[in-house]
């Protein structure tokens, strides 16, 4: 088979907070009267965002990408789109290459959605007389056929994102990049999105995708390269790679008590979550969390300075990624005027828990006023939810029967119920 | 320069083409609005102009009307200025662009200059409306004129590409532009005819490559001047060492363009 991607000893490295100080020319000329022999006074804030990786992909292969935020997944889609360069090492791809890493990458408000198509497939790499062939296609995978001469700035969300991929899904290159397309957009978007990959595998084009979703990975591809600071972790068949990534989540648990020393992190760290506890409603520690039970999750805090408007947040995942829900402080309304530094906590009070059994996680977050982030620890919780008798039947409901499940009452009317029994009796 | 950066610049040509249609397409997606601002900028700067300098410090103007004398050379003038100004903050202004796709980034800056045209072209049959109205009967070196022109669009990408490059790296530029375009009107012959200068003055003149193709261009416009080869030539020369200089610093510095921009 042939080679479409070889990656030799790839390594980009940022330089940071030195950017900052350094991008006034006047400050440069300046520095340069004051002391002109000196060089540049960089303070080495060095970030390797990709270390020495080194990888192979055959034509025809669909390889999936995971990783945490802040791995290196994008930047290594960067460099292999030609966007930005390496720092050392080698890339080569070949073949026509199209990257798609944002829908609708191009498009102007002020242009129709038919001017757009045109743009946009331009700027992807499509020739004119390309894009005119498929225009009709385009324009109906899209279903924007009735506001093809409407500006887009009066298009909704959904419809721009739509006639974004419809374009991009009639690129037809030998290798296609994609980052996170699917994490946007909604089910019917989504479904489309994975029927067009499907087609694309099926029709042996290279596929390099990064992605979240967990399960997308594990249907489209033939092989899964996991990153980690930078580096390759792990490298094979989608079902162990992604199992591997998600049990270094199960070293969440030990965590659990103790969220200081996790270094993954982003945000400003005025204040950080420190440690997250599970509480009965009445305040003792709670051992097992069971469908349908209520109970208390305590997130401890400590803060360095007065933060004022902190808004404290969770984001709950399923194993395989899937964003189940995202609540706040912010959310219901309660507004905290100032923190002061210090240790603290705040409690989020499940009156009634409608996950069904399996393994969570969640990610959790505090924003200021102005909305800058002060913490942002990624799936650094773990929720093991058990069995149950929720319905005090007896009979009991487990991960096989789906995420969630809600308070309902069955209704069957009593003459069925004694229709059955004569039924019985008869025989 | 090497020809793999020119081959992959070739390669693109329809992207350039496409870039430069977005901008005249947004700029004249209300027709009358687009082009009305084409011709009012020289428009009323031709009218101020006439009003203190021809009317009120007497410059002279080589015989010409000064009204005329002066919209034609701030025809091409507003085309060299607005184009620097959108050509230096094109990268910048086209960041989700040049963050999220490959394409040989002088594309951008190359588009302000293509589009402009546009521009210059409006600007440029009000002249012959002008023209008209004052009787001037332009002669055959009214064919030299589509050279001015070209020097021009050549020299104003040349120092975009410089300005654009710049302008990621140094945040500050975009502040400095304004400044820079202002200072350079001043150092033009567009107020003032060449002859108004000092002749010592001229030489130093000579290596404002816009005042050589700007003078050039006027002259070309009417019998009664005579084309200055000698400045039309040291400015063309400074040209092509600008446009050097714009593209080596360019291409030096385009690999960081997705990292800082």
């Amino acid at each position: 088979m042939s080679q479409a991607i070889a990656v030799e000893k790839l390594s980009k490295k940022f330089v940071l907070g030195a950017l900052q100080r350094d991008t006034m020319l006047r400050e440069r000329l300046v520095s340069l009267l004051r002391s002109p022999f000196r060089g540049r006074s960089a303070s080495p804030n060095i970030l390797w965002a990709l270390r020495d990786v080194s990888f192979r992909v055959d034509a025809g292969e669909v390889v999936g990408i995971i990783g945490r935020n802040g791995a290196g997944k994008s930047t290594l889609l960067k460099v292999l789109s030609k966007i930005t360069y390496p720092t050392s090492g080698t890339v080569q791809v070949g073949g026509r290459v199209a990257s798609l890493l944002e829908v609708g990458t191009g498009f102007h408000e002020e242009l129709t959605g038919r001017e757009n198509i045109y743009l946009n497939g331009s700027i992807l790499g499509m020739k004119h007389g390309e894009v005119a062939a498929k225009l009709d296609s385009i324009v109906d995978f899209a279903g924007v056929a009735q506001f093809l001469d409407t500006p887009i700035k009066r298009y909704s969300t959904g419809m721009r994102l739509r006639l974004g991929f419809a374009v991009a899904a009639h690129l037809d290159p030998d290798v296609l990049i994609v980052d996170e397309v699917l994490a946007v957009g909604d089910a019917g978007f989504q479904r489309k999105c994975l029927n067009t990959m499907e087609g694309l595998r099926s029709g042996g084009r290279t596929v390099l995708f990064v992605s979240h979703n967990m399960a997308a990975v594990e249907n489209l591809c033939s092989r899964c390269i996991w990153i980690d600071g930078g580096q390759v972790c792990m490298d094979g068949s989608p079902r162990e790679v992604i199992e591997a990534y998600m049990n270094t989540f199960a070293n969440a648990r030990e965590a659990m008590a103790d969220l200081r020393s996790v270094q993954n992190r982003r945000g400003s760290g005025e204040i950080r979550y420190t440690g997250v506890e599970y509480l009965t409603s009445t305040g003792e520690p709670l051992q097992v969390v069971r469908s349908g039970d209520s109970f208390v999750i305590r997130f401890h805090y400590h803060a360095h300075k007065p933060v004022a408007y902190p808004s404290f947040g969770l984001r709950l995942y399923t194993e395989f990624g899937t964003l189940i829900t995202d609540t706040s402080t912010w959310h219901h309304g309660i507004d905290i005027p100032l923190v002061l530094p210090g240790d603290g906590y705040v409690d989020l009070h499940i009156d009634f828990l409608n996950l069904l059994p399996a393994r969570y996680y969640f990610s959790l977050w505090i924003t200021g006023a102005a909305s800058p982030v002060h913490d942002n620890v990624e799936h650094c919780a773990q929720l093991d939810v058990e069995l149950a008798n929720v319905y005090s039947s007896g009979r009991m409901l487990d991960s096989r029967s789906g995420i969630v499940f809600f308070p309902q009452r069955w209704k069957v009317h009593e003459a069925i119920l004694a229709g059955a029994a004569c039924k019985a009796g008869e025989k | 320069m090497n020809s793999e950066w020119l081959a992959d610049f070739w390669r693109y040509r329809e992207l350039l083409y496409f870039l430069a249609w977005r901008d005249v397409k947004v700029r004249y997606k209300q027709a009358a609005l687009g082009a009305s601002w084409a011709i009012i900028q020289p428009l009323f700067t031709m009218i101020i102009f006439t009003l203190f300098f021809g009317r009120l410090a007497g410059v002279p103007s080589d015989g010409i009307p000064y009204p005329l004398f002066s919209f034609c050379a701030l025809v091409p003038w507003t085309y060299f200025s607005t184009t620097l100004s959108q050509a230096g903050n094109s990268l910048v202004s086209n960041a989700p662009l040049v963050t999220k796709v490959y394409f040989p980034r002088a594309l951008l800056p190359a588009a302000s200059v293509l589009s402009g045209l546009v521009d210059f072209l409006v600007g440029a049959s009000f002249l012959v409306l002008m023209m008209m109205y004052y009787r001037v009967k332009p002669g055959w070196s009214l064919f030299l004129a589509p050279f001015f022109v070209a020097g021009m669009v050549l020299l104003a990408f040349s120092v975009s590409m410089f300005l654009a490059a710049l302008n990621v790296r140094y945040r500050d530029v975009k502040y400095a532009l304004p400044f820079i375009i202002q200072i350079w009107l001043l150092v033009t012959p567009i107020i003032y005819p060449v002859s108004f200068l000092p002749a010592k003055w001229k030489h130093f003149l000579a290596f404002n490559p816009m005042a050589g193709l700007l003078e050039g261009f006027r002259s070309s416009l009417f019998t009664t001047r005579r084309i200055d080869w000698g400045l039309v030539g040291i400015s063309v020369v400074t040209t092509v060492v600008l446009l050097f200089i714009g593209a080596i610093y360019f291409r030096k510095t385009e690999r960081s363009f997705a990292d800082m921009v």
